[in-house]
């Protein structure tokens, strides 16, 4: 049980969470052949796509439904009627995802009403589906508003029926937005290592995953989970969700399917990696493959190599609630002390952190806790690299976004393997800051060759 | 901000084209467009300005993902990297918190930070809300006693040029003309020292730092660069500049205009990208002083310069003499850099236009002949077929581009504010011809566009057989 500290203050300095609406368009960034369109002003959009642009390196579909100054007075609606026809003809996306802005919301949109407007405006447009998100930034963060998205999504293309376990094989798996492209690599993998065939909504290892391909540059997204594939939800035998952020969407799926459910917070560490581990055995009823016990064999040693240096280490950090879930478990199992952690908006995963108070703030409280109680080692986004300096710590960069680091996106946190090596980065880390002890001097010391012991000069033999 | 005050920033009479249509300032079709709000622009030509302690208020989606974001350099306080912002939350918006959370917000800012000033801006949600930051901003000083100012941006209002244009007329209104700069302190050449500004140089990875000697060296005193690098304390005197040049587009020609009306200060419009730009501002400055000693005096640095430019460009022009190019920036950057590829040997194939003024496009027509070939929209597919149709060599865009180019495998150049390397000045061209050959020379492009081995093979064969 951790205590949810709230600074209660009026300005938010260097700020650790990003916009729901954000959150919504980096759920459908894990859609095949789909396109996010943002109810708002240009700018929301052009900031978003910097933003994606600069942490997954590749370009980003999104579109803007370019509210100004006069519609914003007199009534945004028609700009989705017409936005959702510009992409329909110039796309040809099969999702769009419409989500909302602050001014939107703000300004009372109906864009459950403007779809139907759509609809019967442009019915040649019928075959392409459309996902409604409600995302105001004054509310949430990056992740709450992915977490909507994914119940819209669910809501909108999975039909309800009571087909569970018709393709017995078939495991749905809900990603929470902690998860990189090269964990959802992993996940798969590991899924497949049991004989089962992995559905990932979203999968942003398909589409986000950074690769060169043949096709060039396309204004939708390529690769990710396929609209008939999201459709074929209900007949799966069984459904992962990783990240507790996705409780709403998964009983959503829940209610329409019937499909029974696994709940995770995080797949980081040896506890939950073997829980994980031990439910897939259970679907695919089989025994667990020799590869994936050499894997846990493997974390095991590490985690016994770097104990001296992890387990004596203070770590401080910031983040989405799912993440800060994941990664305090993860480090309390290995030792670590958890000296500061700020989430970036409130979600009940943090009563349940192994910690004796968690904040709901920004990177300036971070700062105060940490000259408080001290670190060693920060973990945050790249926005921490300003903090990091300021405290004179390192930082382990996770969360969104990574803008100054190559690889960020493709980095695998979870699993085995992925576990092992935060536990070499951390080590190294902790080892490369580790304050040597000050000489002493005694005060009998006359100024002889000490003072040449201390200046690193080499001896000259002549 | 009500549609007259906006109307009135759209029309700048001191464009020579402001009659005509108003390309960059077309309005923004739903479903497809890209580019910046005014809020956007209105932070970008504000934000440099170092020592101030920059406020955004509204909801986290402004500040969010926007803070933080930008190239420009300081070369002291850094308080400008900070992102601030009200962080308005649904109970703020429905008890109508917001004007008294901003006050808080400014108080906490000053007795935590020290700022020389904090600068508010407005975004859409308070401003639909009818938050009046000019009353705040008013109340906050009088409490406080530092500088508040208040920049009315909500991004409904346009586009990012029409942000650039509301950042001027807010400095224009509220800070140039506060304070009377220092004397300057006598010059060690002994020469005579004059007083001028930049205006619309950003300072993009500490650029301006290779400019800037050689303004020492002739006797201009840079009162003020808005705002690459500035400060608070400089802004204010600007207006006793004796000459204003406007260094990157007209977006904030409006504060030139208005220091010439109200202070009778000649300005001219020029670059430093490109050795021929970079001699030419220096001159201008002495045409537009009018004086005849430090003509002579930029003439001999002139000289100087471009001998030591042209030694070191030398090798790096071999390599690029007849490699195609296209560059696709807005307002100024379609022309200064087209200027300074011609300088390398380049060809420069096309140009974008999307945000440049009839001026531009003038210009444009002057370097690359009547039928240079501009492209207007910003449709990122059409524009990579250009490139491909155009076979072109490498591509000059802004950071938004870079991937769409890696995607379809063309060498690629940022000029926009993300890029990585220093391209002002007489140093700085020679840096982007090194860029430039590194670019296009560099062994992967050959590798990525072969198909895999054993596709290779299967083709060998067919061909064998």
């Amino acid at each position: 049980m951790s205590e949810i500290v709230f600074p209660g203050k009026p300005l938010t300095v260097n700020p650790i969470k990003v916009s729901q609406s954000m959150g919504a368009v980096l759920a459908l960034l894990g859609l095949d052949r789909a396109l996010p369109l943002q109810h708002g002003a240009q700018g929301c959009t052009a900031f978003n796509k910097v933003f994606f642009t600069r942490h997954f390196r590749e370009p980003i579909p999104l579109q803007t439904t370019a509210m100004d100054q006069v519609v914003t007075v007199i009534g945004a609606d028609q700009n989705v009627v017409d936005a959702l026809n510009t992409v329909a003809v110039n796309d040809r996306p099969e999702i769009v995802g419409l989500m909302t802005t602050g001014l939107s919301e703000m300004q009372g949109a109906d864009i459950h009403r403007s779809i139907k407007e759509f609809r019967a405006a442009h019915p040649q447009h019928d075959s392409m589906s459309i996902v409604p998100v409600n995302t105001p930034d004054t509310l949430g963060s990056l992740e709450s508003g992915y977490a909507l998205a994914l119940q819209s999504i669910i809501s909108t293309l999975v039909p309800e029926g009571r087909t569970a376990g018709h393709r017995p094989k078939q495991v749905n798996v809900l990603m929470s937005s902690m998860l990189t492209p090269g964990d959802a690599e992993v996940v798969r993998e590991w899924i497949e290592a049991f004989g089962l065939h992995p559905l990932l909504l979203p999968d942003l290892g398909g589409s986000l995953d950074g690769h060169l391909d043949d096709g060039g540059y396309a204004t939708m997204t390529k690769g990710g989970v396929s609209r008939d594939a999201i459709a074929s939800m209900g007949k799966s035998a069984a459904t992962l969700v990783i990240g507790a952020s996705l409780c709403t969407a998964a009983d959503t799926l829940k209610a329409l399917t019937d499909v029974p459910d696994y709940r995770f917070d995080g797949l980081m560490g040896l506890e939950a990696c073997d829980a994980f581990t031990q439910t897939l055995a259970d679907i695919a009823v089989c025994p667990v493959p020799a590869g994936i016990g050499r894997q846990r064999l493997q974390l095991l040693d590490a985690m016994v190599d770097t104990h001296f240096v992890v387990g004596a280490g203070r770590v401080a950090i910031a983040g989405d609630a799912d993440h800060l879930g994941m990664l305090t478990q993860f480090l309390a199992g290995v030792g670590c002390k958890l000296t500061a952690a700020v989430a970036s908006s409130r979600a009940a995963i943090l009563e349940r952190l192994p910690l004796a108070s968690v904040a709901v703030g920004d990177m300036e409280d971070l700062e105060d806790v940490v000259q408080e109680h001290g670190a060693d080692v920060l973990v945050g986004n790249s926005h921490a690299t300003q903090s990091a300096k300021r405290l004179a710590i390192p930082l382990l960069r996770a969360g969104f976004p990574q803008y100054d680091w190559y690889g960020g996106y493709a980095r695998p946190w979870v699993g085995y393997r992925g576990s092992r090596q935060i536990l070499f980065d951390l080590a190294n880390l902790f080892a490369a800051a580790r304050k040597e002890i000050e000489p002493h001097r005694s005060l009998y010391w006359q100024g002889t060759e000490r003072e040449m012991a201390s200046q690193h000069t080499p001896d000259i033999v002549l | 901000m009500n549609p007259n005050e906006i109307q009135a920033l759209l029309d700048e009479p001191a464009c020579k084209h402001n009659k005509k249509g108003k390309t960059g300032c077309a309005k923004s079709k739903p479903g497809a467009t890209q580019g910046g709000c005014a809020f956007d622009g209105a932070q970008i030509a504000l934000l440099p300005i170092a020592d101030v302690a920059h406020i955004v208020h509204g909801p986290i989606g402004c500040a969010g993902s926007s803070w933080d974001a930008r190239g420009t350099r300081s070369s002291g306080p850094d308080l400008y990297r900070l992102g601030m912002t009200t962080d308005l939350t649904d109970i703020d918006v429905v008890m109508g918190q917001g004007e008294k959370k901003l006050f808080h917000a400014i108080k906490r800012a000053i007795d935590r930070y020290h700022p020389a000033a904090v600068f508010l801006y407005l975004t859409c949600v308070p401003a639909l809300q009818g938050d009046d930051i000019d009353a705040v901003a008013r109340a906050a000083v009088k409490r406080w006693n530092v500088p508040v100012v208040p920049v009315d941006c909500a991004g409904f209002y346009g586009t990012k040029s029409l942000g650039n244009r509301i950042a001027g007329e807010t400095l224009y209104r509220h800070v140039i003309g506060t304070r009377e700069p220092e004397p300057a302190p006598p010059h060690p050449a002994g020469i005579r020292t004059r007083d001028i500004n930049l205006i619309g140089e950003y300072n993009i990875v500490g650029e301006f730092w290779q400019v800037a000697p050689l303004f020492d060296e002739l006797g201009l005193r840079i009162l003020c660069t808005l705002s690459g690098d500035a400060r608070f304390s400089e802004v204010q005197t600007m207006h006793r500049a004796e000459a204003n040049m406007i260094v990157c587009s007209k977006a904030m020609l409006n504060v030139a205009r208005k220091l010439k009306e109200g202070y009778g200060t000649p300005f001219f419009e020029g670059s430093f990208y490109g050795m021929d730009d970079t001699s030419q501002a220096l001159r201008d400055f002495a045409v537009v002083l009018n004086d005849p000693d430090l003509q002579a005096r930029a003439e001999a640095l002139i000289e100087r310069k471009e001998t030591r430019t042209m030694a070191a460009l030398m090798p790096l022009q071999e390599r690029l003499r007849g490699k195609r190019a296209l560059i696709f920036s807005g307002g100024v950057k379609s022309w200064s850099i087209v200027s300074a590829l011609q300088d390398l040997g380049m060809t420069v194939v096309a140009t974008g236009t999307e945000k440049s003024t009839e001026e531009d496009r003038e210009r444009i027509r002057k370097l690359m002949g009547e039928d240079a070939r501009m492209i207007d929209d910003n449709d990122q597919s059409a524009l990579m077929k250009t490139c491909r149709d155009y076979e072109v060599d490498i591509l000059f865009a802004g950071g938004r581009y870079l991937y769409p180019a890696l995607k379809s495998r063309i060498p690629f150049l940022d000029i926009n504010h993300e890029r990585d390397f220093a391209y002002a000045g007489y140093d700085g061209i020679i840096e982007l011809a090194k860029q430039i050959a590194q670019s296009i020379e560099n062994p992967i492009w050959e590798q990525v566009r072969k198909a895999p081995p054993w596709q290779r093979l299967r083709v060998a064969q067919a061909v064998g057989a």
